[in-house]
């Protein structure tokens, strides 16, 4: 089956196919591969009324470059009329009454949705084993991991299932699948996606983004999604840039810093060996090399893991039992309502998380962790601003690892998040990365990542599409060839 | 350090999470851990930083002061576990 947007798209202008008959394959796919769990919400019929939708817009041959091409969009967006859970028994029973900005935008490309991806619980998690609907499996070894928060969408994708799938990224929910899976995943600039309808865990982390085969078919995507909305007071109001008009840039000259304190000890040894071909490969097609330092790196975890958990506290007190999501039975009082509604609506991932952030933020230690967490984000922010005045990218492993085994750090929540230590402070930043599949270890995909200065997506997906063109680690399926 | 059982009864009650007895124990001891993790920031000479909120400085746009949002009452209130007469339903607070 093609797998790739361009592909897709090629046989759908040359009348090999129609969007129908891709939703239709793409619908078996999705059930062929029901092990995986890659699926909270199948959308059969939405799914296949829009590839009708689709088919007239291609034979007017007005057509968007995404029209007629089947997707998944991570549960974490709303979609009106569909069930969109966000991996939580909180919100296992809530149906939308309305889209996710990034929803209406996709659906406005005529692109074709069909079904909501698993995740972990409020997109807390990075191995999808935090989802109330249970554990995805990772299409490459079904007996690990797909990486978290959007394993279902990465899995999705890997399995060629779907050739894109939205996910959103807060600390590396879109780039550690991305790696662990063996495909591309590209979180923007926070703002440059409307968080609009996107469910919330940490507000000013929270980005909206792509999964797919390739940096190319993620500039697609991106160029739907990306843009101002008014809606969402942090969407940034400068224009997109054109992300697909720029891929050919030759990466000759471009600077690349490679960050020591990426290859640190807890990488694994086949993992930066393998990144450090893939930034010899880089080196190759022109780009030149410097060895920078990113002094605060070791302190993006604590930072992290005291601001994200503040926020979602404070994000996560509207389920209330009230007005949507899961009603505790027989409340002896108001309280009671709240407090048994949330204790029995939450995973135990989550009430970790508001607890410690209610504890960050409250009387006594306010300025001891979250206000002393917020200055070490500036620290953080200043390392990447000072880096760049030197380099144009910012390279390292995606993950310290492959993907690992189900079940071998869901009960130690601190070797959890030891996964996301290369991915957290980009997030801290606001800046744009891209995860890119840079060779395999112990049969595993790795992942390359590239960070750019905020906005400079463009640059990102043209260095990204460069070393594609010239590897062929993206052409690489589970199970064989591509 | 395991944080005591009157802090994790506390924390949780601002929370609003129910806990239930034979958790406070093993939650404290847990949310101890997360603090040395947190405890690391101690380290990182913040004199004179200004703390950061938010990635980028954006002053917030201007939008037409119309209309956006139409009466969808009905299909809001019909999310809600339980209500009555355009109104969400909650047990009683004044008896």
């Amino acid at each position: 089956m093609s797998i790739s947007i361009a592909q897709q798209a090629r046989a759908l202008r040359a009348r090999e196919t129609s969007a129908v008959e891709l939703a239709r394959r793409a619908l078996d796919a999705a059930r062929a591969h029901a092990p995986l769990n890659a699926f909270i919400t199948h959308a059969d019929a939405s799914a296949l009324a829009a590839a009708e939708r689709a088919d007239a817009a291609l034979a007017r041959g007005a057509a968007a470059p995404l029209c007629g091409l089947p997707f998944v969009h991570k549960d974490i967006f709303c979609t009106n009329g569909i069930r969109t859970t966000c991996g939580s028994r909180m919100l296992e029973s809530f149906v939308p009454p309305y889209d996710a900005t990034v929803v209406e935008r996709l659906a406005a490309a005529n692109a074709v949705t069909i079904g909501k991806a698993n995740m972990d619980e409020f997109a807390m998690g990075s191995s999808n084993e935090n989802s109330h609907f249970g554990p995805v499996r990772n299409p490459w070894d079904t007996t690990r991991v797909p990486g978290g928060s959007s394993g279902g969408s990465a899995a999705a994708v890997a399995a060629g299932i779907v050739p894109f799938a939205t996910g959103t990224d807060t600390g590396g929910s879109i780039r550690q699948p991305a790696a662990f899976c063996g495909i591309t995943g590209l979180k923007p600039t926070y703002g440059r996606v409307s968080r609009w309808g996107m469910i919330a865990f940490a507000s000013s982390l929270d980005c909206g983004g792509v999964l797919a085969r390739s940096a190319e078919d993620c500039a697609q995507v991106l160029a739907a999604i990306a843009g101002h909305d008014p809606r969402d007071a942090t969407s940034m109001q400068r224009p997109a840039d054109d992300y697909v008009a720029t891929l050919s840039t030759s990466l000759q000259g471009i600077r690349i810093g490679v960050a020591r304190e990426y290859f640190g000890a807890g990488v694994e040894d086949g993992v930066g060996a393998a990144v450090r071909e893939a930034l010899a490969a880089l080196e190759k097609r022109g780009a030149v090399l410097v060895d920078i330092s990113l002094p605060h790196a070791e302190l993006a975890i604590p930072a992290y893991y005291v601001i994200a958990p503040a926020e979602a506290s404070s994000n996560l007190a509207r389920y209330d039992g009230v007005r949507f999501g899961h009603r505790c039975t027989d409340p002896a009082s108001l309280e009671d309502l709240y407090s048994r509604s949330r204790a029995e609506g939450f995973g135990a991932e989550v009430k970790r998380r508001i607890l410690i952030g209610t504890y960050a933020l409250s009387a006594g230690y306010y300025d001891a962790y979250y206000l002393r967490a917020q200055r070490v984000r500036r620290l953080i922010a200043n390392d990447f601003t000072e880096a760049f005045r030197q380099v144009d990218l910012i390279a390292g492993p995606t993950a310290p690892t492959v993907a690992f085994k189900l079940g071998e750090k869901a009960n130690d929540p601190l070797a959890m998040y030891a996964a996301d230590v290369n991915t957290v402070a980009v997030n801290l930043a606001g800046l744009p990365a891209i995860s890119i599949p840079a060779g395999f270890s112990e049969g595993m995909p790795v992942g390359l990542q590239l960070i750019a200065p905020a906005f400079a997506e463009a640059r990102l997906l043209a260095a990204a599409h460069q070393f594609q063109q010239h590897t062929d680690w993206h052409l690489h399926v589970p199970g064989g060839a591509a | 350090m395991a944080i005591d059982s009157t802090t994790v009864r506390h924390i949780a009650r601002l929370a609003r999470l129910a806990i239930a007895e034979g958790d406070v124990a093993p939650v404290g001891a847990e949310l101890g851990r997360l603090l040395e993790l947190a405890d690391r920031l101690g380290a990182a000479d913040v004199a004179g930083i200004e703390p950061l909120a938010h990635p980028h400085d954006q002053a917030l746009a201007w939008r037409a002061d119309a209309v956006i949002e139409t009466d969808r009452a009905d299909e809001l209130l019909a999310l809600a576990g339980e209500s009555r007469g355009g109104f969400y339903l909650v047990p009683k607070v004044i008896e």
